[in-house]
Parts: structure tokens; C-alpha cells; sequence
């Protein structure tokens, strides 16, 4: 059975040859025209004259576009159709697009787009939290309130209390692959659309309504993307829309693709939050009640930020029982790109707020800040019963927690207790540099949190030579998604994966799909996928057991071949005859994940199928002249469940490991008094580079199954990891302790500069 | 333009009538359809577009998003497509990139396997370094230095390993490909006017970014007399053509500090490309080398037709964006000691490794009998030039070499410098680590550790 193998992506060979193909690489015809946008140069105000006649004289230019030269309105929103294509004179971002240009040439296109002459009638800028709070601008009338018990009394009668506010920088997605599409017009002003996006039928519905045709007329394409992680959930709107009108209008092929400063520019990032917290615990450390203000800014479209700060709620208690909780979470607007979805949409955000509380705790009682945690754990699942009820600050029953035994085992195969005490004999010798260690756990719900997106569709089709071509509603953007349902259609069937063909996430071919995101893919898909295969195999055995004479419940399909009472045929031998015999070959499949239900505005429900788990203990060394710091040494035990690919799991947590800690350490942006983004590009944006990975290394997957009957009882893998790299912020934080006696109060992202001004706080300076 | 002829994937090709701001990334892709080469961030910063390239001195990786084709003539180009073999055999690198799974979404992943290659074919297990230019973010890179060791042991295949054809030289009055200094001198005279480009490491920015026209332009990497390293004695004279990657070894051997720093200034493909010519006329505030050579007391060597002048390299910086260069004029050699065993060179940036310094600090100071009897002090980033610390440099000239002096000499740095902020760092982070980098330098003297970098688990 090819289901938990650790095969390779299965593109790996294409990847290293660079045979496999993105937008920009699909050939095109020679008439083709490519895109630019001009953009907007002040953060808010108006347009009060927009002058595009050298736009229109420069050399290749064959159309240019503006909001009132559309044909119909034209939205990029995925929500609230907040998001015109082109400005209809209010500008809201600096970078937001004005106009389209057509040209002939990429180059062309980008060379045009800067010869506008646009005058504005400026206003001032809303553009921090701060900013927003004092002008109470905002999504949804007001703040949303989660929480359970009585928090107040609670930290009221607490032996002790403690506060703090915690800064959190927000992350630019940095897929190596810009945003790109290309618009194919076809007979009858249908339309075909190839684009880089982890959300085809979004894509098909955005251009759908944009050229005023149905959505029968749009057929989205997507074989893969170079990396999305949220970013292409949505922000891929734009360049499929903008390529859809451009083709319809001139009957001619459209490609766009941002440049790389255009696409920091335009596209929207990971949330940035302010997160105040007072918290009142008993002498050991038990929190008896806390209260979280959760501060988000969202930028200038609401696009996908209601569920982002739902979900920064969700996972506010991460991996602990509170049993009195107050979560306030205020969706702020600005005039700055929007906030959009970011691999942990929201969670991690959430999850790192109340692990600095853990370390606040840990730091004022003088405590190893992993007793703390583990002191404050939901209590591991067992299957004695009754059950102790334990709950989310949701009302959610916790009743698959493992992090109690996984904790114990990361502690000790990570060496940590030990670690810790050589560590402080270190710090007590160097002057300069000061070493620091932490763990974190992450616990991460599992399912969209819009419920009815929780479901799946898939196409799966046998080919009277055996071959099998397998289709179905997610998008590969690396993950290894493609692969890992391969495997689960070729077990199911009980052949090779060399028989299973993968073919383009396609509208034409699954409807209705959800975006691949919230780490759902290979549940979703991996299910829907294996209902339309089992459709098939039934067929087949019901086929050859009536054949046989012989009970349906007898035939087996294994290593290629069909067992059938006493007899063995092989697997092309039976689809043959199954052909022959009228029998259809061809079969959907659709899944609809059981149990959640969830309601958003009254925080009570089941929103979460199940979670995953995992848990990092990661040291540091720093600079106390500099700031300068390093990662030395991580280590990981991570829960995947029954792994469908181990390999292809490693991988993700590895990934969104060092992702994580890029997000916390390195990674900052910045924008000046004019809301213009000072770091657009690789120059002064610093994703981690090669050597900053850990010298060591050392991940390992926890064994067990999830305890719901998901697909081969596997784990979701696709963003948890990311929350690992909390850790590596929690380490900067214990080795500054080592400076002063003060909390450090470390704000993310913890650059080196941010680590100095800490050190200066630890130190009392 | 006049025609370009390079060897592409054991091919020869001629080029017609590109423009000569042409990228060799742009018409790989949309003139040849070789897709394999990838653009990310089209600023050599993200390497996706990584090219093998031949020359005489043998295979090296460079960014073909900001390579000019004129750069390439007489040269041999290897892309992702030719570094496998014509029978489609996988390159012992790409083969082990697929079995560590090397690769997720799959579009940094060319560059890499381009950069491995070289780094392969050069023999260098220097991985981090060799792949500090290629950005990844789908692995955490874990596994691709795993594929990187595991390819090691295999031997360079033949297919890889070319001979640069070499081409007959150009003289096209707007496209300049000179093969001598003088033949350059002459031109320039003529051409005040004109762009010189040697790595175009950052003249590539202002084609690919600025969208800047830029004729006429003359390309100097085919002007063997303006590369030379040549030491003389107490001294060294680095042709101003010399690359970053060419200058690593005599740093090494001579200032292993500079050298480190050197280590991650750009990153592979940027130092394999860059020069130190380019670096100091460009005349960036935040250019890493000149501090180091103010430090050294460098001297500079100009050129305009036939006449040379020297002056000490501080004096070329004027102020922000002008330099002590006549219309004409070009940079031709820089001279620096070969013996400074107190220099030290702090590079301080978000990142380690291909990150342009926020603060670039160079001490060298001379402590004979426990007192200073010589201090050159000169940063980066900490003004509109790369300018000497000359307040601190008194403070601790004549004076005991001890912390207090140190205390004292620290506060001076207010006299000289009143930096900037911005995204690389505050005016006041900027303005405390230099100081802190003055402290760094003398724990250093007394034995205590004062690198992230070296300290191991």
C-alpha cells in the first residue's frame, strides 16, 4: 500500500530539472498581451486628475485601463466586494492600483504604467493601531468578545497579577513565485483562466462577474503554484480579473505578473497585532483567569480579516485550560495593504500572545517557564471513561490532547532540564554572549471556521488500460498535497502510484471547490478522492464477484492484482473486462467534514474537527552589544497523526519551522510617515537565508492516529509547524533574561535591534 | 547592438540586435523558452534565476536576472535545462534533491540545483555559503543541504564541465566591450558621459528596477589588465576589476577579518559578479569595502586618459552621491597593506548572510606597550559617505589601552557621526552598536567572545 510511504514530491523530478511549469512558463501565443497596473502613490485621499496620455503613447502600448473604462464593475474581494480593481477615485493604500495597462511586452507594460501624471487631494493617513483606535476605524460594528467563567473575579482575588502589552509584527508571504495569471479567451466569449492561486473557484467567480457571464462560461486552471501560504487564497484576484477584461475586450490572450516590488506593494500580509493581557495566578503558576485585548490591523479591505481575528480568538488559549477568559478582539482598519491570510491564519498570532504570557508567569515567579506550561496543560486524553470536561474558551470539549506525554518526551530526548542548567553556568561565565533555551507547544484547530467550506469534491477516472487519472478541488503549492492523495488512490485501488496520473486542480472538472487552505487539504480532498475511487473499486468487485460466483466481500485489490475467491487477476485484466462489460469507470466523490458546528458572533460551538499538536525546544545565542543572534539547536516532536507521507510532513514542519521563526526574528516591515512600505523587496525584506537554519536540527514525527476517523487517520501538517518557531522568540527571550533581572519584554519581530532595546529594558537601563 | 556569441548549454548561439541592457534571464525565457530559469525578485537577491557560467577561470554561479548579454560574449552558459544530460541523465545533485526532497513548491528550486552544481563541480562543502544566494521558502533548507552533502561524492559529470569559446572583441561606440585599460581610457574620454559596468550587480537595478535607459554603455569584464592582484612586498594592488569572489583568498591569507566580512557581503553569485571597483565608485554610503580600506589606509588609484593620480581613499568620498572623479575618470587599482593584523571588521544587518549592513564598523588600531600608537576607525552606514571616526581615533590615540579609555573614547562617536534612520535600522540602534562595536573590539583583545557565529553546541 503506497499510503504512508515517504516518497518524494511527486514533481520533485520536473522541479530539479526545471521542466515543471508555472504560469509564466505556459507557452503563449505571440499576440499575447501582458499587464501592468499603475499604482497609487499616497496612502488616502482622492484622485483629482489622472492624465495617462504618455501611458497610452509609449512604445507597445495597445490598451490602458481605467476603473471608469471597465465595461462593469469590476471586485477582487473575496468577502465583502470592498475591493474595486481599479480605484473609483478613493484611495485607500499606497500602491493601490489606478489603471491597466496592455502592451506587448512585460517589460513594455511596467515602462508605461510610470508615465501617469496623477493629482490627489491627500488626507491624512490612518496607519497604525494606533492610528486606527483614536479614529475608531473598523470591521463589524465593534469589537468581538469570546470567553467563558468570570475573568474579572478571577484575577481580582488572584494571589497575583500581571500585565503586559506585546507588539507583533506582521509577516510578508514571500512566495518565491509572484502572483501570476493568464486569461485564454475562447469560442462564444467564454473564458479560460491559468493562474497562481490556492483558490481556483474563487478565481472562476471573481471573472465570472466581472465579464458578465455565468460561471459555466470561466474554466480556472491551476497545476501548481511556487509557494502560496495563504497569500494566493485571495490576492490572486486582481491579475486573473485584470487578464479576463483585458482579453474580452480585445479578443486577445492577457497575462500578468507582478514584479516583485509590485507584488510586496499591492499584495496583502500576515496581520500585525497588539495584544494586551492581565492575567491572575496562584503561587505555582495556575492561571485562575485572563483577559486578552486582541488588536488587529487589517488594512484597507476587510478581505479575509473577520475570520483571521476569529481564529487569532481560537487560539488564544493555545495549549491551555482557562477556565476564566476574556478574549476582545478589535478589527481595525488602515490605510495599508490588506491584511490576508497567512499560514495559521490568525492562530499563530493568538497562540504567541498567550505563550508570552506563559513566560511573563514563569519569569516573575522565578520558574522554569516549561513547568508553567505544563502546569497549566488540558489534561491528555484517555480513553477511560467518564471524561473529565474540559473546554476551549469556545466551549469546545478538548478530547484528543496529547501534548502532556509528547512534552515529557521532547523534554527528555532534547535533552532540555540539562540543557538549561549548563546553559545558565555559560551565561554566568561570558560576558558578551548569552545563551537561551525554550519550549513551546502548539495545539492548532483543525476546519475552516466558515463551516459549509468544509467540504470536497473529486474526479476519478480508470482507463481501460488500467491507467487511473485522478482530479479533485485541492491546489498544489509544494505541500505535497498531490501526492499524498495519490497515494490514497493508488492503496485504494491496490496498485503502484505509477498507475495514478495527477492531473491540474480544474473547475471544468471538480465544481465548487474551497480554497486549499486551513491545513484541509489532504483531509478534504484525500477523502473525496477516496469515496470516488472506492465507487469505482466496488464496481469492479461486484463485477468479478458476479463473475466469480463468489461473495463481494472476498474480493481484494493488492499489489496490482484482484484476488477473487481463489483466483488472482491482475488489475488491468479486470478493468479491461469491466469495460467490456458496460461497466462505467468514471466516478465523483465528495466528502463533508462530520461533527462541527460553529457559531462566530456567540463564540460557542465545535468549530474544529480535531487538532494537531506538536512541541519545539529551541536554543539561542545573542549578542549583548549588538543584538546579533542565532539559532543553535532545535527540536521538534510533531503529531501528523497516522502520516499518509512522512517524508512529505517532515518536510512541512522543517519549512514552517524556520517560517515561523523568520516571522518572530528577521522579518520585518516597515512603513514610513506616509504609509509608503520601505521593504518591498528581498534587499530589505530578509526571509531566513540558508544558514539560518538550526545547526542541529532534529525533527520526529509523535506516533499515534488521530483519535477522529480522518483519512488514513492522518493529521493536517500544512500550518501547525509554523507555531513551532514560536519557540525560537521565547529563546531570545530567556537569553536577554540572562542580562537583568527585569522582563524583557521582547517584541516581534525580535531583530537585532529589537533584542538590544530588551536587553536595555532586562537590564533596567 | 553588435552580436553577442556565448556557448548555451554546449550550444553556440549568436545574438543579434538585443538591446545591450538586454537580461540574459529575460531571453532565456522569452526569446529561447527556456523557462527552467526562473525570475523571483529580478534584484539578485533570491537566486531562482541562477545561470552556470564558464569562463578561463573556470565554472562560477551568477544571477542572470541582472546580467547584460554583452556580459556574456566569448563566455560558455549552463541553465537548469543543460545541467542535466542531453539524454536527460540527472545531475548527481539533482538526483539527490530528489531523494532528500529537496523540493516543495518547486521554484527556487532550479537555482539552487544550478548553484549546487557549481558549488559541485568547484569542490567547495562550504554549503551555507555556497547557497547563501538562493532563497528558499517552502523547506527551511534542511534538506537541501542534505542533498548537498549527499551529492559530494560523486564525480563532476562531463557534460557539465565546458570550454568558454571565447569571441572576437567588440568596439561598437555604444555598446563598448573594451579588453584593455587603455583601450578603455581612450573611450571614456570620448564618453564622459557613458555607464561603466563591470558586475552590474547594482547597475542591473537601475535597468531592472529603475527602468533606466542607459546608452551608451561600456562592459569592463573582459579588461584582463584591470584585475590583477598583485602583491608587492608590504603591499597589495587590487585591479579594480578584481570580483569579490576573485579578491577571498589574499583576504584570507592577509585579513582573515575583512575576509570574513567579505564572506557575507552579496552572496555567492553577487561576489562571483561584483568588483571592488565598482563598489568604491559607486560610492555608497553603505558599501562594505570602503570602511574596511579607510581602515587600511588604502590609497586609490584614478585614471582619465593617460594621466594617474592617487589619493588616500577617504578623500574619493565627498559627500552623499559625490566622489572625487572627473567626467572620464575612472577607478583602476586600490593599494593596501598586506600586514594589518588589528584590523577588525564588524558587519552588522538583520540577516548574516546577503543582507546589506545596517552599520559596517573597521577598527584598526595599534597598541604598542600597552598604549594606542595608532587608531584608523571608519564605518559605514552611519553617514552620508564612508567616513572615519576621527573624535574617537584622538580619544584613543597617546592613551592606555584599558576599558576606561575605551568608556571614553566610545562617547566620541556622538562628534562624528549623527546617522539615519531607516528600514535597515534606528538612527539610535545605529549610533549605540557603534559604539558597542568599539567595546566588541577591545573584549576581543582580551580574550572574551564576541561571535554568535563561532559559538557552537
Amino acid at each position: 500500500m503506497s499510503v504512508a510511504k515517504p516518497l518524494p514530491h511527486d514533481a520533485a523530478p520536473l522541479h530539479v530539472t526545471g521542466q515543471a511549469r508555472y504560469v509564466d512558463d505556459i507557452p503563449t501565443p505571440a499576440n499575447a498581451l501582458h499587464l501592468a497596473f499603475g499604482m497609487a502613490e499616497i496612502a488616502a485621499g482622492s484622485i483629482t486628475s489622472m492624465n495617462l496620455d504618455a501611458v497610452r503613447a509609449a512604445p507597445g502600448v495597445v490598451m490602458v485601463l481605467t476603473a471608469g473604462d471597465l465595461p462593469r464593475p469590476a471586485d477582487t474581494s473575496p468577502s465583502a466586494h470592498d475591493e474595486p480593481l481599479l480605484s473609483t477615485g478613493e484611495i485607500h493604500f499606497l500602491g493601490q492600483p489606478l489603471f491597466l495597462v496592455a502592451a506587448t511586452s512585460h517589460l513594455a507594460a511596467r515602462k508605461a504604467a510610470r508615465l501617469a501624471e496623477v493629482t490627489y487631494n491627500e488626507t491624512k493617513p490612518i496607519l497604525t493601531i494606533d492610528d486606527a483606535i483614536a479614529a475608531d476605524t473598523r470591521f463589524e460594528e465593534g469589537p468581538r468578545i469570546y470567553g467563558k467563567g468570570d475573568p474579572g473575579t478571577a484575577i481580582s482575588k488572584a494571589p497575583k497579577v500581571i500585565e503586559g502589552r506585546f507588539e507583533i509584527g506582521g509577516q510578508e508571504h514571500f512566495y518565491l513565485e509572484g502572483q501570476a495569471a493568464l486569461a485564454l479567451p475562447q469560442e462564444g466569449g467564454d473564458m479560460e483562466v491559468h493562474s497562481s492561486s490556492q483558490h481556483p473557484t474563487e478565481i472562476q467567480h471573481k471573472v465570472a462577474d466581472a465579464i458578465g457571464k455565468p460561471m459555466n462560461a470561466v474554466r480556472s486552471v491551476v497545476r501548481r503554484m511556487g509557494g502560496g501560504f495563504g497569500g494566493k487564497e485571495s490576492q490572486g484576484n486582481a491579475l486573473a480579473v485584470a487578464c479576463a477584461v483585458v482579453a474580452q475586450l480585445t479578443g486577445r490572450p492577457a497575462k500578468m505578473r507582478y514584479d516583485r516590488d509590485d507584488d510586496m506593494m499591492i499584495t496583502g500580509k500576515r496581520h500585525d497585532f497588539r495584544i494586551d493581557y492581565r492575567v491572575g495566578v496562584d503561587d505555582e503558576g495556575r492561571i485562575l483567569g485572563l483577559e486578552f485585548v486582541q488588536y488587529c490591523r487589517c488594512g484597507w479591505s476587510q478581505d479575509l480579516s473577520l475570520p483571521v481575528a476569529d481564529r487569532a480568538m481560537l487560539h488564544a488559549d493555545n495549549a491551555y485550560l482557562l477556565e476564566n477568559v476574556r478574549i476582545t478582539s478589535h478589527r481595525l482598519r488602515t490605510n495599508t495593504q490588506s491584511g490576508t491570510a497567512f499560514r495559521g491564519f490568525g492562530g499563530p498570532q493568538g497562540m504567541v500572545g498567550i505563550e508570552r504570557v506563559m513566560d511573563h508567569i514563569a519569569h516573575d515567579l522565578g520558574k522554569d517557564p516549561a513547568e508553567i506550561r505544563k502546569r497549566n496543560y488540558y489534561a491528555d486524553a484517555t480513553d477511560d471513561t467518564p471524561k473529565k470536561s474540559q473546554t476551549t474558551p469556545y466551549h469546545m470539549e478538548v478530547e484528543d490532547f496529547v501534548l502532556g506525554g509528547l512534552t515529557e518526551r521532547l523534554l527528555k530526548t532534547s535533552d532540555y532540564h540539562a540543557r538549561r542548567t549548563a546553559i545558565a553556568e555559560w551565561n554566568a561565565r561570558e560576558p558578551v554572549l548569552k545563551r537561551g533555551i525554550a519550549f513551546s507547544p502548539v495545539k492548532f484547530g483543525i476546519s475552516f471556521t466558515l463551516t459549509h467550506l468544509n467540504q470536497a469534491g473529486a474526479l476519478v477516472h480508470v482507463y481501460q488500460d488500467g491507467s487511473i487519472h485522478m482530479n479533485h478541488g485541492g491546489t498544489e503549492m509544494g505541500q505535497g498535497l498531490f501526492q499524498k492523495v495519490a497515494q490514497v488512490a493508488a492503496s485504494r485501488f491496490g496498485v503502484d502510484l505509477d498507475h495514478v496520473k495527477i492531473t491540474a486542480t480544474d473547475t471544468a472538472k471538480v465544481p465548487n471547490t474551497s480554497a486549499t487552505a486551513a491545513s484541509s487539504g489532504s483531509d478534504l480532498n484525500g477523502m473525496a478522492v477516496k469515496a470516488a475511487c472506492d465507487t469505482i473499486r466496488d464496481r469492479l468487485a461486484d463485477f468479478v464477484a458476479e463473475r466469480h460466483q463468489t461473495d463481494v466481500a472476498k474480493v481484494r485489490f493488492e499489489e496490482g492484482k484482484v484476488h477473487v475467491g481463489g483466483d488472482t487477476l491482475t488489475f488491468e485484466q479486470v478493468v479491461k473486462d469491466a469495460y467490456m462489460n458496460r461497466i462505467s469507470l468514471s466516478a465523483t466523490g465528495f466528502y463533508a467534514t462530520p461533527k462541527i458546528v460553529w457559531d462566530r458572533i456567540k463564540g460557542t460551538g465545535r468549530p474544529f474537527f480535531y487538532f494537531a499538536y506538536g512541541g519545539a525546544v529551541t536554543e539561542v545565542v545573542i549578542d549583548t552589544l549588538t543584538g546579533e543572534n542565532r539559532i543553535l539547536r532545535t527540536d521538534i516532536l510533531h503529531d501528523a497523526g497516522a502520516s499518509l507521507n512522512p517524508s512529505l510532513d517532515i518536510g512541512q514542519i522543517e519549512g514552517g519551522y524556520v517560517q515561523g521563526a523568520g516571522w518572530l526574528t528577521t522579518e520585518e516591515l516597515i512603513w514610513d510617515g506616509k504609509g509608503r512600505l520601505r521593504t518591498h523587496a528581498p534587499s530589505t525584506y530578509k526571509i531566513p537565508a540558508c544558514s539560518d537554519r538550526p545547526d542541529i536540527f532534529n525533527v520526529a514525527l509523535w506516533e499515534g492516529e488521530n483519535r477522529e476517523d480522518t483519512i488514513y487517520r492522518s493529521k493536517a501538517v500544512g500550518e501547525p509547524p509554523l507555531m513551532l518557531g514560536i519557540s525560537a522568540y521565547l529563546a531570545l527571550s530567556d537569553a536577554i533574561s540572562a542580562t537583568g533581572s527585569n522582563f524583557p519584554d521582547l517584541h516581534a519581530p525580535a531583530t537585532a535591534e529589537q533584542v538590544l532595546a530588551a536587553i536595555a529594558r532586562a537590564r533596567g537601563a | 547592438m553588435p552580436d553577442i556569441s556565448f556557448l548555451l548549454n554546449g550550444e553556440s548561439v549568436t545574438v543579434r540586435d538585443a538591446s545591450p541592457t538586454a537580461t540574459l534571464l529575460d531571453w532565456l525565457r522569452e526569446t529561447r523558452g527556456l523557462t527552467g530559469t526562473k525570475e523571483g525578485c529580478n534584484e539578485g537577491d533570491c537566486g531562482a534565476c541562477t545561470v552556470m557560467v564558464t569562463d578561463e577561470a573556470g565554472p562560477r554561479a551568477l544571477n542572470a536576472c541582472i546580467l547584460f548579454l554583452p556580459q556574456l560574449h566569448g563566455r560558455a552558459i549552463r541553465t537548469v535545462e543543460g545541467i542535466s544530460a542531453p539524454d536527460g541523465t540527472m545531475h548527481p545533485v539533482q538526483q539527490a534533491m530528489v531523494d532528500h526532497h529537496g523540493s516543495q513548491c518547486g521554484f527556487c528550486t532550479p537555482g539552487f540545483v544550478v548553484s549546487m552544481a557549481v558549488g559541485h563541480a568547484t569542490g567547495r562543502d562550504d554549503h551555507d555559503d555556497v547557497l547563501a544566494g538562493n532563497l528558499c521558502r517552502c523547506t527551511g533548507y534542511a534538506p537541501i543541504i542534505r542533498a548537498a552533502e549527499a551529492a559530494a561524492e560523486n564525480p563532476v559529470p562531463k557534460w557539465v564541465m565546458d570550454t568558454a569559446p571565447g569571441a572576437d572583441p567588440i568596439s561598437d561606440e555604444d555598446c563598448f566591450l573594451p579588453t584593455t585599460s587603455d583601450a578603455l581610457a581612450k573611450w571614456y574620454l570620448d564618453h564622459p558621459d557613458a555607464t561603466l559596468i563591470a558586475g552590474a550587480t547594482d547597475v542591473g537595478l537601475w535597468v531592472t528596477k529603475q527602468l533606466r535607459d542607459l546608452a551608451p554603455v561600456a562592459f569592463l569584464g573582459g579588461i584582463d589588465d584591470l584585475k590583477g592582484i598583485d602583491r608587492n612586498g608590504d603591499t597589495i594592488r587590487i585591479g579594480a576589476g578584481a570580483t569579490m569572489a576573485a579578491l577571498m583568498p589574499i583576504l584570507r591569507d592577509c585579513h582573515p577579518s575583512y575576509a570574513e566580512m567579505v564572506r557575507r557581503y552579496g552572496s555567492e553569485q553577487v561576489r562571483q559578479a561584483a568588483t571592488i571597483g565598482g563598489n568604491i565608485a559607486n560610492g555608497s554610503p553603505i558599501g562594505d569595502n570602503p570602511p574596511a580600506l579607510i581602515a587600511l589606509g588604502a590609497t586609490l588609484h584614478l585614471r582619465k586618459g593617460d594621466t594617474r593620480r592617487d589619493l588616500p581613499i577617504g578623500d574619493f568620498f565627498i559627500d552623499y552621491g559625490k566622489q572625487d572623479r572627473e567626467p572620464g575618470e575612472f577607478v583602476e587599482a586600490v593599494t593596501i597593506p598586506a600586514n594589518a593584523p588589528d584590523l577588525r571588521c564588524y558587519k552588522l544587518s538583520k540577516r548574516f548572510d546577503q543582507d546589506i549592513s545596517a552599520v559596517c564598523g573597521c577598527f584598526n588600531i595599534t597598541v604598542t606597550d600597552g598604549t594606542v600608537t595608532a587608531a584608523a576607525i571608519a564605518f559605514g552606514g552611519m553617514a552620508g559617505i564612508p567616513k572615519r571616526a576621527t573624535h574617537v581615533e584622538a580619544a584613543l590615540l597617546n592613551q592606555p589601552w584599558t576599558q576606561a579609555t575605551i568608556n571614553a573614547a566610545a562617547a566620541e562617536f556622538l562628534k562624528d557621526y549623527t546617522p539615519l534612520t531607516d528600514m535597515r535600522a534606528s538612527a539610535g540602534y545605529r549610533q549605540t552598536t557603534a559604539q558597542n562595536m568599539l567595546h566588541r573590539y577591545f573584549a576581543e583583545t582580551q580574550g572574551t567572545a564576541v561571535n554568535v557565529l563561532e559559538v557552537q553546541v
